[in-house]
């Protein structure tokens, strides 16, 4: 899907400026957007060198596994059917304590872990189980902390105030989360009306 | 909304002096850690380095031609009726599909309409507020081999949906 959009992003550009006569400003973009993105990588690995490494002193001085703790409670109301117990629910929560802090790296290795021992829960079924879709559900709302490499993007251009809009993506991420736990509570009811009829 | 503002300054330096006491307190090598950590934020941003390059080239030609505005153009009238801005619609669309391709969008928006623009601060948002859905389904879900997606797609899209609308919201009421 993303390689046709990527190859028609080209095309229809390189098409419509052989029509419209624009084929010199399609050169000039070419080069200069090509060193423009390789110059928004350079203010990256500033922000991504410090975040990072600041995250690593929280994960070895066991902040991380502290605030996880602290979200247990939360997460057994929104995993009913995992066992508060079971290393699925320790999976879960790393995952969302990493996304959380904006350690994506980190973040997908615990949640295919937690996948696994979801299916393991489920019988080693290839169908997904309710707690499967809610963990996914989970992931891909995003529920982020502090989004890093915006703030990067956003001083390598000359914002006056790059931090500005962590207070806003916070409100709008945990609006996205909640949602995203509605909905799937939605379809969970639906498809248990379904398989009743 | 002064509130968010002083919230959303005050956040990442109270974050770090939390991270930085409790290091000490657990007399954990707090340098010798972040520097560990450095190395693995250094190699992921050269690694975002190839995707960026080819999404902000692509974009880039499409912007340059004249194709871009024609397509805002196109949709204009369905978006501003919503109080959505029709340059953003190509970053909606593609947050979903791929985080690298949203992130060049992301990158573009800020570049040619200024990071304190508002439409740079609606592309910030959205793009921190929400996942790349695609990606998370099929890693996920192919990582452990469940073939039937079932409604997790669609709960993600929707999802991503009522991102949109908050971000526009929120970033309206904060900042026009």
């Amino acid at each position: 899907m993303i390689n046709i959009i990527w190859v028609a992003l080209f095309l229809i550009g390189m098409g419509y400026a052989a029509v419209n006569g624009t084929m010199d400003q399609v050169n000039k973009a070419l080069f200069t957007s090509a060193s423009d993105a390789v110059q928004v990588c350079f203010g990256l690995i500033s922000v991504l060198i410090f975040w990072i490494g600041l995250m690593k002193i929280a994960e070895k001085s066991g902040l991380l596994d502290k605030l996880s703790r602290l979200f247990k409670p939360v997460m057994k109301k929104i995993f009913p059917e995992v066992p508060p117990d079971h290393p699925a629910m320790g999976y879960i929560l790393s995952n969302t304590i990493a996304n959380m802090f904006g350690l994506g790296n980190a973040a997908t290795p615990m949640g295919i872990k937690a996948m696994e021992e979801l299916k393991r829960l489920n019988g080693g079924k290839t169908t997904p189980s309710r707690s499967m879709i809610t963990l996914l559900a989970l992931n891909t709302s995003g529920l982020t902390l502090i989004p890093t490499t915006v703030i990067a993007i956003r001083m390598k251009y000359g914002a006056s105030v790059p931090t500005e809009i962590v207070g806003p993506t916070l409100i709008a991420t945990c609006c996205t989360t909640a949602a995203a736990l509605c909905i799937d509570r939605y379809f969970y009811h639906r498809r248990k009306r379904k398989g009743r009829k | 909304m002064g509130l968010i503002t002083t919230f959303s300054t005050w956040l990442v330096p109270c974050l770090i002096a939390i991270v930085l006491l409790y290091g000490t307190l657990k007399k954990i090598p707090s340098y010798d850690a972040f520097v560990e950590g450095g190395k693995e934020g250094f190699s992921l941003a050269i690694s975002v380095m190839p995707f960026l390059v080819g999404m902000l080239v692509a974009i880039s030609v499409f912007r340059a031609s004249g194709a871009m505005d024609a397509l805002l153009h196109l949709i204009a009238p369905l978006l501003s009726a919503v109080g959505m801005p029709p340059q953003v619609l190509p970053l909606a669309l593609m947050r979903p599909l791929s985080g690298t391709g949203a992130l060049g969008l992301m990158t573009d928006l800020i570049h040619t309409y200024g990071a304190d623009s508002f439409i740079g601060r609606l592309a910030s948002v959205m793009q921190g507020s929400t996942d790349t859905t695609f990606y998370v389904v099929t890693v996920y879900f192919g990582a452990v081999g469940i073939h039937r997606i079932g409604d997790a797609l669609k709960v993600g899209l929707l999802a991503d949906l009522v991102g949109v609308i908050c971000a526009v919201w929120i970033v309206t009421l904060m900042f026009s």
